[in-house]
């Protein structure tokens, strides 16, 4: 008699395991970016496949985001399926165009007669002092312009899932790692970073968001490292005697609006939380998404938690006070519990 | 070189075409936009950019073409695409806006692409080198001798990503033919106002691949240097740049008023019309007579007449499927 044990990865690992089992799988998939291959990817998200794989199909690239995700797209619209990693989403700037410009918009050129099966995957977020330019989440961005689905795992299981649905998708997906959420040994402890994986391949549906938990006085719809901080929150309430309901969104393109607006119709209160840039970002969409779809339901005007429409800061304690925080979660709705 | 009669013909009549269709594009275009000009009036709304007279550019590599093999061009796409045997009716319905274009009316003539041929385009300068380099990546990984041609102006010589493309392909060792045409005029600056040096070919010498220049607009002198620098990449051997010098006979787009070249320079351009150089060299070489001319000439306006007619008598889109087409349906493995 055997005991089937519940086995646990990191998210880092657990996106690893994904693409590894795509590749196994699919001699279509392959993986290209900077330090992906001897390296395993700065943040880990490609550890072990050049091992396995070979260099034919784990390429480590030049320095070279331009020619390297353009080369992802000729590579899609030639039947393979690759895998590129931009480092930091905040080197968005030197290769957008071959992103949005190219990459989103081919396959409606083309009249629906070309896919663009490209995972772009990209790390994301702050909270570690690295500053302006290796911080930003820009999900908000990125969500904006049509063309490209867009998730954002906030745990090992979902990340393993996300990532072999995104893999299989006929369509541009990129998919956003937020640091905090790694379990890297070198940032911050995050227990919630660790967790079970099944072993077996499975898929997570993009387009649909997690109820991390339920409750019933006020929803805070959130993603990536704000779903945890969100949870934390969410307990810290309960000894005030507040239930609070998390929304992981898990994906922003294409967004759950039906499972927002079930939650909202529930609790009657909205809370976002965003790590991105306040002014026209997704805390606005996922409110207008509640105010023009439960309005009637809605107790009091949606409130949001964000950062504020400034560089991230270098300095702990002004990035501190600029993200997203457990305290100022709890303060924002206990304010929002009042309102209305 | 001693080329085949059939080759030499074939660059003609496909030459002729692009003429044509580029001279009767010219006409509907501006048929309706005259004497004040209005871009979004007309059967062809928007921007235009007509290839009359870099004809030679993409006929020279059409007898060298094998099925498989992948090209993107730019925002100046029709002698190209032409060249490599686009279908010409849903091209020009796509020109034309229409439901039974390449796109069904969604990308318009700077957005052609095609399955097979494999063509595509970008309104985006160095846009498409990059994606050339990938195409090259899938058609060696299928293990084909297929190749990659990329299409790009000498404008875009300047932009990181032909150069970013560049090393990736000599890097990989890719099937890749760069082919910089060289019209000398990025809209209205001058190569002498924007580039460092006077040839682009020589800029291949900084990655370490063969850079050819093609000093004449003839497509014998661009069949010859492309005929070997497609062999080489389907023999394995690596990428290589060509750069030939031709001549953009009309504006930057149509309406451009085109001040910003000399009347000299001009003038000299027109009488040197590629086509009607190549045309005198058949002639007086005993390959065509007069007699072939004109029944190419027919054939091919036929032909072109036939494409228009088709995208004219095509229907719109209906309004509502701008919303189609921006997402794939699923058709891989649940």
């Amino acid at each position: 008699m055997t005991t089937k044990t519940e086995r646990k990865l990191t998210t880092q690992k657990a996106i690893a395991e994904a693409i590894a089992t795509e590749m196994r799988d699919d001699g279509s998939v392959f993986v290209m970016g900077e330090d992906i291959g001897t390296y395993g990817g700065i943040f880990g998200a490609t550890e072990g496949l050049l091992a396995e794989f070979g260099t034919e199909r784990v390429i480590d690239t030049p320095i070279s985001e331009t020619g390297f995700i353009g080369a992802a797209i000729g590579a899609a619209v030639n039947g393979m399926r690759p895998i590129v990693e931009l480092m930091f989403v905040d080197f968005f700037g030197v290769c957008m165009d071959q992103i949005y410009n190219n990459m989103a918009k081919i396959h409606y050129f083309s009249g629906g007669n070309i896919n663009v099966p490209v995972v772009l995957t990209t790390a994301v977020g702050g909270g570690y002092s690295d500053a302006g330019q290796h911080s930003q989440t820009l999900w908000g961005t990125f969500a904006h312009l049509p063309g490209m689905k867009v998730v954002i795992p906030s745990n090992p299981h979902d990340a393993k899932g996300l990532m072999i649905s995104a893999i299989r998708d006929d369509n541009p997906v990129v998919y956003m790692f937020h640091k905090g959420v790694l379990g890297l040994g070198w940032m911050t402890n995050n227990p919630r970073a660790t967790g079970v994986v099944p072993e077996e391949p499975y898929e997570v549906p993009i387009g649909k968001l997690n109820v991390a938990r339920e409750g019933n006085d006020l929803t805070i719809a959130t993603v990536g490292l704000s779903v945890h901080k969100a949870l934390d929150a969410a307990e810290a309430l309960t000894e005030k005697g507040v239930s609070a309901e998390v929304l992981d969104l898990r994906s922003l393109v294409p967004l759950d609006r039906e499972g927002i607006l079930t939650s909202v119709e529930k609790t009657h209160r909205l809370l976002v939380v965003d790590e991105d840039y306040h002014s026209f970002g997704m805390s606005a969409e996922i409110a207008t998404t509640a105010v023009e779809g439960a309005f009637d339901y809605l107790d009091a005007p949606p409130v949001r938690v964000t950062t504020p429409d400034i560089p991230i800061p270098y300095s702990h304690p002004l990035e501190e006070w600029a993200l997203p925080s457990v305290e100022r979660i709890v303060e924002a709705s206990s304010s929002l519990l009042v309102a209305g | 070189m001693d080329i085949p009669r059939e080759h030499l013909v074939d660059m003609y009549e496909t030459m002729v075409k692009i003429r044509r269709f580029e001279e009767r594009i010219r006409e509907i275009y501006l048929a309706d936009k005259l004497p004040a000009f209005d871009i979004a009036a007309g059967l062809i709304p928007g921007e235009m950019h007509l290839a009359a007279g870099q004809e030679p550019v993409a006929v020279g590599m059409r007898p060298h073409l094998k099925k498989g093999d992948a090209i993107t061009a730019t925002h100046r796409p029709h002698h190209v695409a032409i060249a490599q045997g686009v279908d010409l009716k849903k091209m020009t319905a796509e020109i034309f806006g229409r439901d039974t274009g390449l796109g069904h009316g969604k990308g318009g003539h700077m957005h052609l692409y095609s399955v097979e041929p494999n063509f595509g385009c970008s309104g985006i300068i160095g846009e498409g080198i990059p994606v050339a380099v990938g195409a090259a990546m899938a058609l060696r990984h299928k293990g084909t001798d297929n190749v990659a041609l990329s299409f790009f102006g000498e404008g875009a010589a300047n932009q990181g990503s032909f150069h970013e493309s560049l090393n990736l392909a000599a890097l990989w060792n890719l099937p890749v033919v760069f082919v910089c045409e060289d019209n000398a005029y990025a809209i209205s600056v001058p190569k002498t106002a924007s580039t460092a040096i006077a040839d682009n070919s020589d800029r291949a010498a900084a990655y370490g691949i063969p850079g050819v220049l093609v000093a004449e607009n003839d497509p014998i002198a661009v069949y010859e240097v492309m005929g070997e620098a497609i062999a080489r990449a389907r023999r394995g051997e690596g990428p290589s740049l060509v750069e030939i010098k031709t001549d953009r006979m009309w504006g930057h787009f149509e309406g451009d008023a085109d001040a910003y070249r000399s009347d000299e320079f001009k003038t000299e351009m027109m009488e040197h019309d590629p086509l009607d150089t190549y045309a005198k060299r058949l002639t007086d070489e005993g390959i065509l007579n007069e007699s072939d001319i004109a029944s190419i000439q027919q054939a091919v306006y036929d032909e072109v007449e036939e494409a228009l007619q088709f995208a004219q008598d095509s229907p719109y889109p209906e309004p509502e499927a701008a919303l189609e087409h921006v997402f794939a349906e699923r058709t891989v493995k649940l």
